[in-house]
């Protein structure tokens, strides 16, 4: 188990040298001259060519490449255009509104949508299974902004139901209880949807297996047939799509974050995006890649744990 | 009616009356099972022998109550120790489960849970049955594993079933069937996923372990060979019906009925020269279940056949032996050859 864990590790350094040569392209790609978008709309040549030679911008690019890595590894991510101030610096706080509201999204996701999943396939056909894939299709429809702005209107605002007034919850922030439901909802919502899906379909291949049947014979009781014989089996998928769905969460986040107004990661994006924040973008972008790569390590080891077949050293 | 069973004074372990278990789509029933009568001595090995689709692995499932919707137990009575298992409450299903009714399945690849280990396995029919700590069933389970002929149980009880071989696994799923000590063993084709060796050895398992734990068992088959070295009786099934039931010696030395007759011709053997003859088949094939023949199920199929077997099915018949035959030819109302020998249509 040790062994697998410290492999898995190292098969991400290609992974990360891959999402470092991107940002590293990012920036010199973007149309015009680095050094003047950095220096300002305002700056002298004479300040322009010194933010040229600062950033380094007139040695080889394998250079600065090197210079670039570097400078992730101890820490140093260069320099926001707004304000000057390390890059570092302007991201730290920002991780953990976006770290929370992503774990706290795929914790509400797959407790919603396991559970869903399992009610719709053991009730395959009944009442209850079509209403929950109903459902299902619809938090997948719906785009989560939209979602955001109805659950803020009827649960922020909120309206008169016989004197109660239904609104709730907070609608901008993050850190009280209050703040946090409706983000969550928001964000975690269609993951709930692609999950009840997936463990649904896959509850139903496990349930006709012959293994099943063993169990019944064995007199286990249904219940337990269910969540210790078939559920396990059938999260295997499941636990590979939670992975993959993460992805599109971080996405969701910096909706989420813009509409709730949550001074997040991805809020920040949005900003240095518009002020063309180049070095902040750059950072953020390797911060979520980082993100990503290491929920997956997470999932490759969940799944070893599950799947007994797979060998994992 | 008198039963075959009634030459033993002991009351059967399980007697199986006029069963009918049928499966439900939009349009029409299928008739798996339809009227099957049986019955299984105590501590004697009954054989259930037919072809795909004749209803006996459905036969079996049914007498565990295990039938899955859209399938569902229309009728009939299964009487295991003179107690009605179709009256009974879910709950009390469950505990004669495992417990005191086991079964064991054809496909042992695919019949034993991937992600939890033997042991785990053998071990939650203690924790059910026998209420023991996890510890102590497991300590059990690795016994059972030593009775059933697994080497180093120690190791083998910590394994998952990715890592035996076929003839381990059925070896495993003997150990958890037998773990409660069951009265009745049903075995529905315990052999035939398996290679030839692996089955002589399985089969001599089971019987060795019938030997030394007195258990009866339900031996469902294809194979007229497992049949002739592991069954003290024999009902024979087609197309959801019981067409002979006799004991293994009668139905070997001299079959009754047409389709037994057919079954044991298509045997290949290799005890006498047969020249250059092509092997025996049954000619045509089971008819699809929404096209039951209105006569006997068999007629169409039937080399005997005459107006009366194409008319109307004929009951289950007491012969003389005290073992019953569902044929026209041995009532009264045969309307076709008087002189007609099934027998003389036999390869040998």
């Amino acid at each position: 188990m040790f062994t697998f864990i410290v492999r898995r590790l190292l098969q991400t350094i290609p992974v990360l040298i891959g999402v470092t040569i991107l940002t590293f392209g990012m920036m010199r790609l973007i149309p015009g001259d680095p050094a003047q978008i950095m220096a300002g709309e305002s700056a002298s040549p004479e300040q322009i060519e010194l933010t040229r030679e600062r950033l380094g911008l007139n040695d080889p690019l394998p250079v600065q490449y090197m210079d670039y890595v570097t400078g992730i590894v101890t820490g140093d991510l260069g320099t926001s255009v707004r304000n000057g101030r390390p890059v570092s610096g302007e991201i730290a706080p920002r991780l953990r509104p976006t770290i929370e509201l992503a774990f706290y999204s795929t914790l509400l996701s797959v407790l919603i949508g396991v559970t869903a999943g399992v009610i719709a396939a053991v009730r395959r056909g009944k009442l209850s299974d079509s209403l929950i894939m109903l459902f299902a299709l619809f938090g997948l429809s719906m785009p989560n902004f939209w979602l955001g702005l109805m659950l803020i209107q009827y649960f922020a605002i909120g309206f008169d139901v016989g004197g109660i007034n239904t609104g709730w919850f907070l609608a901008s922030g993050w850190g009280t209880w209050q703040q946090m439901v409706l983000p969550v909802i928001t964000l975690g919502t269609a993951g709930a949807a692609i999950i009840a899906r997936m463990t649904r379909s896959s509850m139903l291949e496990v349930i006709d297996q012959d293994y099943i049947r063993t169990a019944r014979a064995k007199g286990v009781k249904e219940r337990v047939v269910v969540y210790r014989h078939a559920l396990k089996n059938a999260l295997i998928p499941v636990v590979t799509v939670v992975g993959l769905q993460f992805g599109a969460l971080l996405g969701g986040a910096v909706l989420t974050e813009t509409v709730f107004a949550i001074n997040g990661l991805g809020r920040l994006m949005v900003d240095s995006i518009n002020a063309r924040d180049f070095p902040i973008v750059q950072s953020g972008v390797l911060v979520f890649a980082f993100l990503f790569v290491l929920v997956n390590i997470i999932v490759d080891i969940l799944y070893g744990f599950l799947n007994k077949r797979i060998d994992l050293n | 009616m008198v039963k075959a069973t009634d030459i033993l004074d002991e009351q059967p372990i399980l007697e199986v009356k006029d069963l009918q278990t049928s499966f439900f789509t939009e349009k029409f029933e299928v008739k798996a099972v339809d009227g099957v009568n049986f019955a299984v001595p105590k501590g004697k090995t009954l054989g259930i022998v037919g072809e795909s689709g004749s209803g006996k692995s459905i036969t079996s499932l049914s007498v565990l109550r295990l039938i899955q919707d859209p399938g569902k137990i229309k009728g009939g009575e299964i009487l295991f120790k003179g107690e009605n298992l179709l009256d009974k409450s879910e709950a009390q299903m469950r505990k004669i489960r495992g417990n005191e009714i086991s079964m064991i399945f054809q496909e042992p690849m695919t019949s034993l849970n991937p992600v939890y280990t033997v042991g785990q396995q053998i071990s939650e029919a203690y924790m059910i049955h026998q209420n023991m700590s996890k510890k102590e069933a497991m300590l059990r389970s690795t016994e059972m594993l030593e009775l059933v002929g697994i080497p180093s149980p120690k190791q083998r009880v910590k394994q998952y079933p990715h890592e035996l071989s076929g003839g381990m696994r059925q070896r495993v799923m003997i150990a958890m069937a037998l773990a409660c000590d069951p009265e009745l063993l049903i075995a529905d084709e315990p052999t035939t996923a398996l290679d030839v060796t692996i089955q002589a050895q399985i089969l001599e398992l089971m019987k060795d372990l019938q030997d030394r734990l007195g258990m009866s068992i339900i031996m469902i088959t294809h194979d007229l060979g497992v049949v002739a070295e592991t069954c003290d009786y024999v009902a024979v099934m087609y197309m959801g019906k019981v067409v002979e039931y006799a004991s293994v010696t009668d139905l070997f030395k001299n079959p009754k009925h047409p389709y037994t007759v057919g079954l044991l011709n298509s045997l290949p053997r290799h005890d006498v020269d047969l020249g250059d003859v092509e092997l025996n088949v049954i000619k045509g094939s089971v008819p699809s279940p929404d096209n039951i023949p209105t006569g006997c199920r068999f007629a169409p199929r039937c080399p005997f056949a005459s107006d009366i077997c194409h008319e109307k099915l004929p009951h289950l018949e007491q012969s003389e032996e005290g073992n019953q035959i569902r044929c026209w030819i041995y009532t009264d109302e045969w309307d076709g050859d008087p002189e007609v020998n099934v027998n003389d249509q036999r390869s040998t």
